[in-house]
Order: structure tokens, then sequence, then C-alpha cells
């Protein structure tokens, strides 16, 4: 059904645009991206009261139209677009009540553009809290446009701005801000009469922006050009100038509407906050304290639950086993799907609790404060302040936090992060992680406090962003700057976290994780268990023939039999062959054939490797005898009668997954974000040297 | 005298930019020529500072700070 009227939401971070989103559009909401490049759009539905259905578009946060990275430069080109499919008939801007100035900037920009504008003026509460009064009635009469006051957080005043949403002109009736034919008179005159503007400033944008904005054609941008030449234009000075021009007009308005308090100079909470998180013993040793307890909370707190999981399936294919015909069909979906979803399913509480956090960190403010300690040190190894959030993000997947980098303003720093990024230990290696070490290290405490598998995994961590930070410090030698950085950031105030929003985010990515992964590992299961139940030739039927003669038949109980037959079919398998020919280049990491298998198909993603030994142990072992994968790992012996799975190879295989590329998806998100495959190739070369490397060293100092 | 320059609890009177690019996202941010500006406090290693301006604090580095030049 097509929405009656669209809207768009702008605003600075951090102002709670998300948590007004989300109060406008409910769970009614979906995540796509802006057509030709890969930001993320989200775009929901909002019922107004007078029947009509408003369609509410979320662009980036942002402090100016002038756009410092690729996020912010979506804001203009949507708002600007005619006749396009996202093409607002009214715009929310979003402003904090307690940060009024900074936030009105972009504003007096949006409302020169003169499309229909909205004010929902967010965190009076706050505002009030801080004793700074402002005359809404007044304020919404000097700048011609409804101001309706809202706390998104308590879900307050959506209803009123619901209602003066669908009560909104269709003709914009701000108030002109500054004067900007003063700018360059000359210039906007002539563009105006190249291409049809509606406004002035909106001239005047094109004038800036033009060599960005996909729907012009190359003769007006060519043309623009031009015109910038022949009246010598000079981009940086014009902004200059305009920025002052627009502060004075904001001063002008607050002086009339706003009181704010002399003694302002108080001491915050926020800022005795500060002292202690960003202090120079404290804060680094909380930042460590945060982090492992985060890792040990995944593995405590998810305990139960996947044991319910586990359980669950080992149920259902119990049941499956009773209900279907025993035959081909049959073993296809309870040793091929079901084996393999049971394998990834199983993470999804620690996903959740993953998400929750990082979350929580970021709402809450935290993640910028981390920003700012850590931007020396990142600086030094050729990275940036800005860098740290993708790679936190990416403890959880490098693929959104290879698309946060956007955020990054210089190309270098960029780089260098996306390189990196998929280094750290991403939440598709905790399935491999926390069944091998559940696997070979004991379950008991250290010191009291410390566990010793907790340990091993904060470990892994601690290890990849070791690595991230010296591949990165050999990359600033490497790569060649463009532009200068810099890292002019606000430093929100600490505000509770949004406890919506973050199941919000726990179940927006566990879903994601379902849905992406899911499909991969159900065709991947489907793949290998066809591979790995038949065999090239009649090598089947040979088997069939050898174990069929009196010598086997009368000597061995039948159940001995059915396991040296099983096992031998798998190694004459499809599978068994291609893992057979691989087994020399990984024999000196201490794996065999059937891990080689695991590796093969874990190519695509690294938590097939979990459900690739599900389905191997499932085709290998005795269908009545339904366990989980950690037991039939824990069983599963070398010919010569030793356990496959010791100290030396478990942590040869964690090295491996830990260095090796081993995602499909991150390979294609860094072609997309660099738009030059021989990034994503050069990062797929060096991680899997640095991956073989670390595993034959690990396994030959354990063995 | 530079923003730079001032200590922890200091505050100073923003004059002028020795820098166009960087001034463009300063004042964006509302450090305008005018404008009365704190600092903070300073990260645990040196650099970057955090400064109070305009009503919240901004957080830049020391070299970019150097760029603002103070009444």
């Amino acid at each position: 059904m097509k929405p009656d009227i669209r809207v768009a939401l702008v605003g600075n971070p951090n102002t709670g645009k998300s948590t007004l989103f989300n109060a406008l559009t409910g769970l009614n909401q979906k995540v796509g991206n802006f057509p030709g490049v890969t930001v993320d759009k989200k775009t929901g539905i909002a019922q107004l009261p007078d029947g009509r259905r408003a369609e509410i578009i979320d662009l980036p946060g942002t402090y100016s139209l002038y756009p410092k990275s690729k996020d912010e430069s979506i804001v203009f080109s949507v708002l600007a677009e005619k006749g396009s499919a996202l093409t607002p008939d009214l715009i929310v801007i979003i402003i904090d009540a307690t940060n009024l100035k900074r936030n009105l900037l972009l504003y007096t920009q949006v409302a020169d553009l003169k499309i229909p504008v909205v004010i929902a003026l967010n965190m009076m509460d706050m505002a009030a809290k801080a004793n700074i009064s402002i005359d809404i009635d007044l304020l919404s009469r000097r700048l011609g446009v409804p101001v309706v006051p809202v706390s998104a957080r308590k879900v307050e005043g959506i209803d009123d701005l619901k209602k003066v949403i669908s009560f909104a002109n269709k003709h914009a009736m701000q108030v002109d801000s500054i004067d900007v034919h003063a700018i360059a008179p000359a210039l906007i005159a002539d563009i105006s009469n190249e291409v049809e503007v509606e406004s002035p400033y909106y001239a005047l944008q094109l004038a800036h922006q033009h060599e960005y904005l996909n729907f012009l054609t190359p003769a007006q941008s060519d043309k623009i050009e031009e015109l910038e030449k022949k009246h010598s234009f000079h981009s940086q000075k014009a902004q200059a100038a305009e920025t002052i021009a627009r502060y004075n007009y904001i001063n002008d308005v607050l002086y009339d509407t706003v009181q704010t308090p002399e003694t302002a100079h108080e001491e915050s909470v926020s800022n005795k906050i500060d002292h202690i998180l960003t202090h120079r013993v404290f804060g680094f040793v909380i930042f460590m304290a945060v982090l492992l307890f985060m890792f040990q909370s995944i593995f405590a707190w998810s305990e139960y639950p996947m044991s319910l999981i586990e359980d669950g399936f080992v149920w259902a294919e119990g049941l499956l086993r009773g209900v279907l015909p025993a035959g081909p069909l049959a073993d296809l979906l309870i040793d091929g799907v079901v084996a393999g979803l049971s394998g990834v399913l199983v993470f999804i509480p620690q996903i959740a609790i993953l998400f929750a956090f990082i979350s929580i960190l970021e709402d809450t403010g935290y993640m910028s404060r981390v920003t700012f300690m850590m931007d020396k040190i990142m600086r030094k190894v050729g990275l940036n302040g800005k860098s740290v959030v993708p790679l936190i993000g990416g403890f959880a997947c490098a693929v959104p936090s290879i698309m946060s980098t956007r955020t990054i303003e210089n190309w270098k720093d960029r780089m260098i992060t996306i390189m990196v990024t998929p280094l750290v230990a991403c939440s598709a290696r905790l399935p491999v992680y926390t069944l091998l070490i559940a696997l070979v290290v004991p379950n008991k405490n250290v010191w009291w406090i410390f566990n010793l598998q907790g340990l091993a995994l904060t470990g892994m961590y601690v290890l990849s962003l070791v690595s991230a930070v010296i591949v990165a410090f050999v990359m600033k030698f490497i790569l060649k700057a463009r532009e200068r950085g810099y890292f002019i950031m606000e430093l929100p105030v600490y505000r509770m976290p949004r406890w919506n929003n973050v199941l919000f985010s726990m179940y927006e990515r566990s879903k994601a994780f379902v849905v992406q992964a899911g499909k991969v590992i159900i065709a991947v299961s489907i793949i290998l268990w066809v591979l790995s139940s038949y065999g090239p030739g009649n090598r089947f039927e040979n088997i069939k023939k050898k174990y069929s003669q009196p010598q086997y038949t009368q000597k061995l109980p039948q159940a001995d039999l059915d396991r040296l037959i099983s096992s031998e079919k798998l190694e004459n398998s499809y599978a068994g062959v291609l893992g057979h020919s691989i087994e020399p280049v990984i024999k000196p990491l201490g794996y065999d054939w059937k891990i080689g298998i695991a590796l093969i198909t874990s190519f695509a993603a690294r938590e097939v490797f979990v459900g690739t030994m599900a389905t191997i142990y499932s085709v290998e072992g005795d269908a009545d005898n339904i366990t989980s994968v950690q037991d039939k790992m824990r069983s599963a012996k070398t010919p010569e009668g030793k356990p496959v799975f010791t100290l030396a190879v478990a942590f040869s295989l964690m090295m491996f997954y830990a260095f090796a590329m081993q995602c499909a998806s991150t390979v294609a998100v860094v072609y997309r974000e660099t738009k030059n495959w021989r990034w994503p190739a050069a990062q797929l070369v060096y991680m899997t040297l640095l991956a073989y490397g670390a595993a034959l060293l690990t396994y030959n100092l354990l063995k | 005298m530079t923003l730079s320059q001032l200590e922890v609890g200091e505050t100073g009177i923003v004059k002028e930019f020795t820098d166009l690019e960087m001034s463009v996202k300063l004042m964006e941010m509302g450090c305008l020529p005018g404008e009365q500006v704190r600092v903070c406090r300073i990260a645990p290693l040196g650099d970057p500072i955090a400064i109070q301006v305009s009503g919240y604090q901004l957080s830049l580095r020391k070299f970019e700070a150097s760029t603002i030049i103070l009444q």
C-alpha cells in the first residue's frame, strides 16, 4: 500500500533520532540501502490520527548539510532530489533542547531549502533539569514552523507530533533565516537560470555539492562548475561566511526565546563520571574490565539457553527419526539440515548478549569516551580514534563494522581500518572458539574468579585486537595519505541506555544472523551431506561387498561392523576425496582430512565449521546414538586410536580461524566499500598466509 | 595564544583560525569567533582534549586546538 505522505527524519547525531524513529513507527520498519550507495536506509510506517499513513525515512545523523563523510552525503541528496521514490513531502527535524544552538544550525540550513519542516524538540525534561527555559510558542512564531515538544525516550508527545505531521502544510511556511543571496549573488542567479531550483539556498548547495549529486546530468554539473570558475567561487570561504551568518541569526533568535542559567559552570554529573571513566589509570583498567566482563558474561549467561536449544534439537532429531521412513530423505533432513542448523542456532543467545552489550556501550555514551582515550594510541599505529568503534563492532560482525568505517573522514585511516577489522574476533568465530575451548580447556576456576575457559576466550579476543594493531602499524608505512585527517567529535552526556533499543538491536541482529547465515548453512549442509553420502565410481558398492564377506560378518558384532562401514564410506565419498586431496597442505597444522572438509566448507562463513563437524560426525556415527556435536568430536579417534582433538590441534584450529578470512560476506562488503578488487584480494592473501603461519607455529609448539 | 596552550579548567574566547579547512568544521560544531571555550579534560595519554563550547562537550586533537587563536 502506497503511503499518503513521505516524511524525512533529520537531526544531529546523539539527539535521540533513532529512538524517535522507533517511537513513530514501532516494529513496523525495514532496513535497506539507499539507491546506488551502501548506506543503511531505515524506513517505517507511522499511522496518523486522521487515518492516513506516513512513510518515515530515517536519514543519517549530521551536524550540517555539508557532508564530512559518506554517510552524511546522503542527507542532502535525498532532500534535494526531486520526484524520486524518496523525495520527502515534509521534513521532521529533531532538535536537542539542551543544545539548541548547535542543533539549530542544521535546522536553518534545512529550512532554507524551502521544503515544509516541523521541529520535534526532544529532551525537554533534561533541559528543564538544567534550568533552561524555552518559550516554545515564541520560538515557533519566530521560525514560522510548528515546534512540538517530545520525549522520545519516555514516548511522550509522539501523538502530538503525529497530529502536526497530519496537519502539515504542503507549502513551506518557514521564515527566511539568513540572506543567502549575499553569499554569492551572481553565482546563485546564474545557477537558478540553468537548473530548476526552489530556493536560492538550493542553488548555493548545488554549487558546493554538484560533483556528488547523481540526479544532476553531467552537462548540468559541468555547467555549474563553469559558472563557479566564472564567479571565482571558493567553497570553503563561502561555507565559513554562511556558518557565521547562521550562528548570528541563531543567537538572535535564542536571545529572545531561551533563558540559560548563568551559573552553568557547576560540575555536571557527566563530568564527574568522566573524571573516573577517562582517568589516566582507572580509565584503561575500567575499559579492560568492561571487555572481560562482557566476554565472561557471554559464556556464563548463554549456558542455560544454549543447552535448552541443544536439547531441543536432539529431541527433534529423535522425533524426526521416528516419524520419517528410514531412507536417503530422512538422512538428508536429519543428518544434513537439522544437524547443520542446530550447530548454528545454538549460538543465538551468545550473539544476542554480545549485541546487547555493544548497544548499551553506544547508547550510554561510553563508546565515544573509549574513542577519546584511545585516539593517541590508535594514531600511532596508523588508525584513528574513530577506528575504535568499527574494531569493537568487529567483535560482533565485520560486515556492519566495515560499513561503519564511513564515519572516518580520512581515506588512509579508513582503508587501514577496513583492512584490519576482519582480524577482530567476530561472533562467527565465537561458535568455533567455544566449541574447541569446551573440548580441550577444563571448566574450572583459577584464583577464585577467573574461569579457565573464559580466560582462554578472552585470550583469543585480546590476540585478535593485538594482531589488528600490528597489521595496521605495518600498513601505515605501505599506504600513502591522500589528505589530512582530523578528529573533531562531540562527547555526548552520559545517559541511561534505552532498554527498548537494546532489546530491538538484540532481536534485529539475531534475526539477521539467522536469516543470512542460516541460508548459507542450510545450502552448505545439503551439499555437504550429498558429497559425504555418495562417492565416485563404484567405491561404495565395493565397501559393501568387502564387509559382507564372512571374515567380517562372522568375527565382528553388527554395531562395530556398521561403524567400520560408515567411516570407510565417508573416507571414500566425494567429500572424503576432497578432504584427502588437501591433506598434504594441512597435515603440518595437525589436521586430518575430516577437518580439511570443514576448512573448505567454512570458507563461505566461519560458523559453518560447527555445522560441518556436526554433519560429518552424524553421517559417520550410528543413528540411534544421538549426542551433541561436542560429544561426537570428543569421542572422535584417529586410525591409531588416539583422540583427534588434542590441545595442539584445537588451538592450531583456533589460530587458523583467528587469522583466516573465511567469510564471503566480508570479501563482498570490502569490495563494495572500496570499489576495487585489489583491496579484498590483498586482504584475503595476507590473512590466509598469516593464518597458516600462526596455526603451524601453534601446533608445533603445543604438540 | 592558542587553545592548545590552555590548561585544564582555563577559559578563553575564540578570536580567529589559522586554518580555513579546519575552521569550517570547527565553526559548524559551534566553535565560532566570540564564543567562550573552556578546557574540561585532557585524554589520559595527553591528546586529544575535551572542551566545553556552545553548551556541550567537544573533543579535538591538540594540533587542531592549535589552529584556534584566542583573544
